[in-house]
């Protein structure tokens, strides 16, 4: 029991993704286990948002493999919904549905998709609501909500899909700095209550805080791939450092 | 010129019998015409290269010539390649065509200016690209779609008076000939004209109601200063003794 809580739940291996002749993923592989955290960091453009849109086959890999709770899933795009089901996103932008409101943000897929009955629905949207902090914004529509109450929204859309995996591309880099706050908090505390969880992001507390790993990308490679102790403990690439230096000023 | 002979124009079953036919021209080519460009917008979405192509011939064939010679051209030319249709059937495709190509570009419009970000949310979701579509593009969509579509309706109810050549009676046609028996075109005309502003305004009204609707903000917005009716009865409701 013990050794399949420690199986990978994701195992990506030797990814490479191009655009045209400029290449993005340069033989990426990593791993992340049940319950773990895991942090990416990295300059612009070192292809975190792609290795993550990867993973869920919004963007299909050249080559390589990814596994997903032991299935090469890197070529099965036919069944990518069956897929993205299972693997939550939370994106920069947030991009709730501007026609919907909080509620039926969150409500649409488990109805759409599971099948689900809409009062069913309703009562799940509402515990998620409770539990991203923002019951009382239900029937808002999200234009208008503040930045950190949309990417609250967003992030309780994504988990009412019942997810294995919650996928979080720059959540905050969106927001304004006093509402990075309000959803790195709702953000760790899933970690916090075992929810596999990759995160890109350039918040370095966040990563003190609830990454388990933490890997740092440049140009396309993995350059490190650390716990996070050893990670903060200094005994890292000179690269990283590098660029821990300049995003800590 | 006599007012009365207007009216009694106005309420002949010869006008009231054009101006039906005027509307249902109007109403089925619009029916068909939308359903075209629906179809036309969506083709142009997915990436079939030869439907695309199919697409783009239909909208520069219809596009680019005047609506008058599609009618005229569907009426006289389709019969030698034996294709026999009636004066009405021939207007209605002539004119739900032209529509169509048309509607497409408008609804074009409207699906791109979803962000894509919006499709990308919903895929992630496990959605499929038609629920995507199905859901949260053509909702969307539809608000910015309609004000250019009322503009559309309009439209068509006034070309529709261009069907007339192939001998359709609608309203325009039924007033001319009235006119031409006896000479007097500012009756006949004006009892035309009131016909046709009468069933622009109906359309006018009915876009604003629709565009009313799809606004969903506003009722909850009306909602939320609770009106001071509501608070009195509000009030003697709590304080009614037991």
């Amino acid at each position: 029991m013990k050794n399949r809580e420690h199986m990978p739940l994701l195992e990506i291996m030797g990814i490479n993704k191009s655009f045209g002749d400029l290449k993005i993923l340069k033989s990426c592989s990593l791993n992340v286990r049940s319950r773990e955290t895991m942090v990416i960091i990295g300059p612009s453009g070192s292809g975190k948002s792609t290795l993550l849109r990867c993973i869920n086959l919004l963007e299909p890999a050249d080559d390589g493999n990814i596994f997903f709770e032991g299935n090469d899933i890197a070529r099965e795009l036919r069944r990518a919904p069956e897929v993205r089901r299972e693997i939550g996103m939370v994106f920069q932008n947030f991009e709730l549905f501007q026609h919907l409101t909080a509620i039926e943000n969150i409500m649409l897929a488990p109805m759409k998709v599971l099948g689900m009955s809409r009062s069913d629905a309703h009562d799940v949207a509402m515990d998620l609501l409770k539990k991203v902090r923002i019951p009382e914004r239900a029937d808002f529509f999200p234009d208008e909500l503040s930045g950190g109450q949309q990417q609250r929204i967003a992030i309780a859309r994504a988990l009412a899909m019942k997810p294995k995996l919650m996928l979080y591309d720059e959540p905050t880099s969106a927001l304004d700095p006093e509402m990075i706050r309000e959803v790195l908090d709702v953000m760790a505390e899933l970690s916090s209550e075992g929810m596999t969880s990759i995160v890109v992001t350039h918040e370095m507390g966040f990563a003190k805080r609830a990454a388990d790993q933490i890997v740092f990308m440049e140009d396309g490679e993995v350059i490190e791939n650390a716990p996070r102790d050893s990670f903060f403990g200094g005994t890292v690439n000179e690269r990283a450092t590098r660029f821990l230096d300049q995003i800590l000023h | 010129m006599s007012l009365d002979l207007v009216f009694d124009y106005v309420f002949s079953p010869a006008f009231f019998d054009g101006a039906l036919l005027t509307l249902l021209i109007t109403v089925t080519s619009l029916f068909f015409g939308m359903i075209a460009g629906l179809v036309v917008a969506l083709l142009q979405e997915s990436r079939i290269k030869p439907l695309q192509m199919l697409t783009l011939v239909y909208l520069w064939l219809f596009r680019g010539t005047p609506v008058l010679f599609q009618i005229i051209f569907i009426y006289n030319v389709l019969p030698t390649f034996g294709v026999m249709l009636s004066a009405f059937a021939s207007a209605v495709i002539a004119l739900s065509l032209n529509e169509g190509a048309y509607m497409a570009e408008i609804i074009r419009s409207g699906l791109q200016a979803v962000k894509k970000g919006q499709r990308t949310a919903g895929l992630a979701l496990g959605m499929t690209r038609f629920s995507v579509m199905r859901y949260i593009v053509i909702p969307q969509a539809a608000r910015i779609v309609l004000p250019p579509t009322g503009n559309q309706m309009i439209g068509m109810l006034k070309t529709s008076a261009l069907v007339s050549v192939v001998a359709v009676e609608e309203l325009l046609l039924v007033a001319n000939q009235t006119a031409s028996a006896n000479f007097k075109y500012f009756e006949a005309l004006t009892a035309a004209g009131i016909y046709y502003l009468a069933l622009t305004t109906i359309f006018m009204s009915l876009q604003y109601l629709l565009e009313r609707a799809l606004d969903r903000k506003r009722p909850r917005e009306k909602r939320r200063p609770v009106s001071l009716m509501t608070r009195l009865t509000a009030l003697t409701a709590k304080t009614e003794p037991r």
